[in-house]
């Protein structure tokens, strides 16, 4: 009973399939946008693979000045406490000096009113909006993500975030005027539509790096976007590290099973 | 229960003996994964995944307790109480990496675990019962994943849960009310979250409750083996322990190798990008798209394309997408020939090999957007997938001519040994 009613199922959703085949076009409808996308460029940093990365800490620092600087005009990176950048070299005296050169929110402790305060160590990376509709309201409508997690939540990585700052040019003259940039927003064929609404940040020499990196474009964007990834994943490095102590114990461990595994069964045949 | 040779349990020590008459759990585990279970003695390495799918369980269950620990199951902190994990709490990124990608580890052993039950017959008589409460595992499984993977409230938590509520609205007249009350609102929000997480919790104990009937359903008529010939006597067996412990502790050993080194050198490389996004019902995701082990079922959902009859596109992809996981169920009766290990069933045989490789192209269309090629790749997988159980299979079992098979299990062991002698003294 099962047998002919299960071949009586399986000719339906055959039927069915074969019927959709016949019915759906084998031509892909053509994507122009397709056309001038560009697949992000690999970027190599210290923190890269598992053969000993490491933090680049000077490259971190310029990252975080780079963000401090230009991004943190509009990007928040609400995932970062101050004093988390202990990671980054620097001590609990610069941190807290660091820190004070925020003002974050607060209540006057007298009156209730909301007040701002100084940063302390403890407090994370303020928002530049107050909400989203003020940050909609001064960028065109358009909404500038949280950096924290930036270099983990889009497809490509870091390649992809040192792509996009890299990547902003002129549109090429065969670009369909569909796709050409609108008011308001940038070419650039490493994002998905090929249009932003984020202005080229960076130009040349924008901030002066305290250890004497010369400022270029390129330059900037590689070390924003090694702080970035350090700001996606602080614990990164300890993550490789502790994973060679622990895969090394249990290669020991699995190598002494399976001898012990070879010793019981060593008088049956199997 | 067991074979009549089977080691009968003994205690010697007063404590022991004092135990036994009270609880005998003692007795319970010598007799289930002790000397006191005889198995067969030629057993594979493929026969490790049972108790490695246990491991992973065990793995999940326990690193997920510790999650709920600082996990906050509210839509406006839940992304950020994941980060919190990550960051702040004592080898939080550890634990929460182990639980993301130990739910991959287990169904990856659960598919090799499957596999194996495919090629060497394991659902046949007289093992249908175990099969049937591992499928009943295997639908547990998948609601559990799919809803853990909602918890960390990113994007593809967001919309994965919109997809797949959605299908219940494909049902006819009840469906779209259906779906509200699984949501408990009309889109995935702070009610959905909470009953997610509630059953998240729930579930892997009822998993485990129904893996201790699957392994009892396994100990009536005890284990399979690769020549899938029934235990004749003494010499076919074994001692569960100390062989196959120490067989398993060596695949638990190669297992967490795998396990570990996915987890620590590339944690994100099976999720999705988007999930670093926090949910957001106003931006769909270019391509939503399931965890990998959910890609072959999602192909064949997407595959049909056609309204048939009276039922549109849309239903006849979920009506497939659920047959094809329920005709499992049936498999035991669709397959009629009576040889269980595909060792001895030359046509058979390769239609399986087939059935791997087409399962394998359906999750490879399944991760790709809805265009050509891979509209009518998952179209042809979809088509083999449905015709090799309810086709292919009920036919071949009919006709197919078995290759001859040993007497016993021991005569194919000896065999085996004295042909390697051979083919030693041969070269040597």
């Amino acid at each position: 009973m099962v047998r002919p009613l299960g071949f009586l199922v399986g000719l339906g959703f055959i039927t069915a399939l074969v019927l959709a085949i016949l019915t759906t076009p084998l031509k892909n409808e053509p994507n122009v946008a397709h056309e001038f996308h560009k697949h992000p460029k690999h970027l190599k940093l210290a923190s890269d693979g598992i053969l000993l990365p490491h933090w680049d800490k000077a490259q971190l620092q310029r990252g975080m000045q780079v963000y401090k600087e230009v991004c943190s005009a509009c990007h928040s990176l609400h995932l970062v406490a101050f004093r988390d950048i202990a990671d980054l070299g620097y001590t609990e005296g610069q941190i807290k000096t660091f820190a004070k050169g925020f003002q974050v929110p607060s209540i006057n402790p007298d009156t209730g009113e909301p007040a701002t305060r100084d940063g302390l160590p403890s407090d994370y990376f303020p928002s530049p909006y107050a909400n989203e509709v003020a940050a909609r309201a001064a960028n065109n409508n358009a909404l500038p993500p949280d950096l924290s997690l930036i270099t983990k939540a889009r497809e490509g990585g870091k390649d992809y975030v040192y792509s996009l700052l890299t990547g902003f040019q002129n549109p090429p003259a065969n670009l369909p005027a569909e796709l050409k940039p609108g008011t308001g927003l940038h070419y650039n064929p490493y994002f998905a539509n090929l249009n932003l609404a984020m202005a080229p940040p960076l130009t040349e020499g924008q901030v002066t790096y305290a250890d004497g990196t010369k400022a270029t474009v390129d330059q900037m964007s590689k070390d924003v976007t090694a702080f970035l990834v350090w700001t996606a994943e602080p614990k990164l490095i300890k993550r490789i590290q502790v994973g060679y102590a622990v895969f090394f114990f249990l290669l020991i461990f699995t190598v002494l099973t399976y001898l012990s595994y070879r010793n019981i069964w060593a008088d049956k045949k199997h | 229960m067991s074979f009549p040779w089977a080691k009968p349990y003994e205690p010697t020590h007063p404590l022991m003996k004092w135990m036994d008459e009270k609880l005998p759990i003692p007795r319970l585990v010598y007799n289930a994964t002790g000397p006191g279970y005889p198995v067969p003695r030629n057993l594979n390495y493929f026969w490790n995944f049972g108790v490695l799918a246990g491991a992973a369980l065990m793995i999940q269950i326990i690193t997920g307790i510790v999650l709920a620990m600082h996990y906050a199951a509210n839509a406006d902190v839940a992304f950020n109480s994941v980060e919190h994990i990550m960051r702040d709490v004592n080898a939080g990124w550890f634990i929460r990496y182990a639980h993301m990608n130990g739910a991959s580890m287990f169904f990856i052993v659960v598919y090799l675990h499957i596999f194996r039950g495919l090629y060497y017959g394991s659902y046949k008589a007289p093992r249908e019962m175990v099969w049937l409460l591992g499928v009943v595992i295997f639908l547990l499984m998948m609601a559990t994943a799919f809803m853990g993977y909602v918890l960390p409230w990113g994007q593809m938590s967001f919309w994965g849960a919109q997809v797949i509520t959605g299908f219940f609205s494909a049902i006819p007249l009840v469906g779209e009310p259906v779906r509200e009350w699984l949501l408990g609102g009309f889109v995935p929000d702070n009610a959905t979250l909470n009953r997610f997480f509630s059953l998240h919790y729930l579930l892997p104990f009822v998993i485990l409750g129904v893996i201790i009937l699957h392994i009892w359903a396994l100990h009536i008529p005890g284990s399979s083996n690769p020549t899938g010939i029934e235990v004749k006597d003494e010499q076919d067996t074994v001692p569960f322990h100390p062989y196959y412990t120490a067989k398993d502790g060596f695949g638990v050993g190669v297992f967490l190798l795998v396990f570990v080194a996915l987890t620590f050198f590339s944690p994100n490389t099976l999720g999705h990008a988007d999930n670093y996004i926090p949910a957001n019902s106003l931006s769909t995701p270019a391509h939503i798209v399931p965890e990998w082990y959910f890609l072959p079922f999602y192909a064949i959902l997407k595959a049909f394309t056609f309204n048939f009859l009276w039922i549109d596109a849309k239903l006849w992809g979920v009506i497939a997408m659920f047959a094809s996981i329920a005709l499992l169920f049936f498999l035991p009766w669709l397959d009629s020939s009576p040889i269980k290990s595909s060792n001895y069933r030359p046509l058979y045989r390769i239609f399986f090999w087939i059935l791997v490789a087409d399962v394998l192209l359906l999750g490879w269309c399944g991760m790709q957007p809805a265009e050509q090629p891979w509209v009518i790749l998952s179209q042809l997988g979809a088509i083999y997938y449905f015709a090799h159980f309810l086709v292919i299979l009920p036919i071949v079992s009919r006709i197919e001519r078995p290759l001859p098979m040993p007497n016993s299990i021991t005569e194919a062991v000896l065999a085996k040994h004295a042909t390697d002698a051979t083919s030693a003294s041969a070269t040597a």
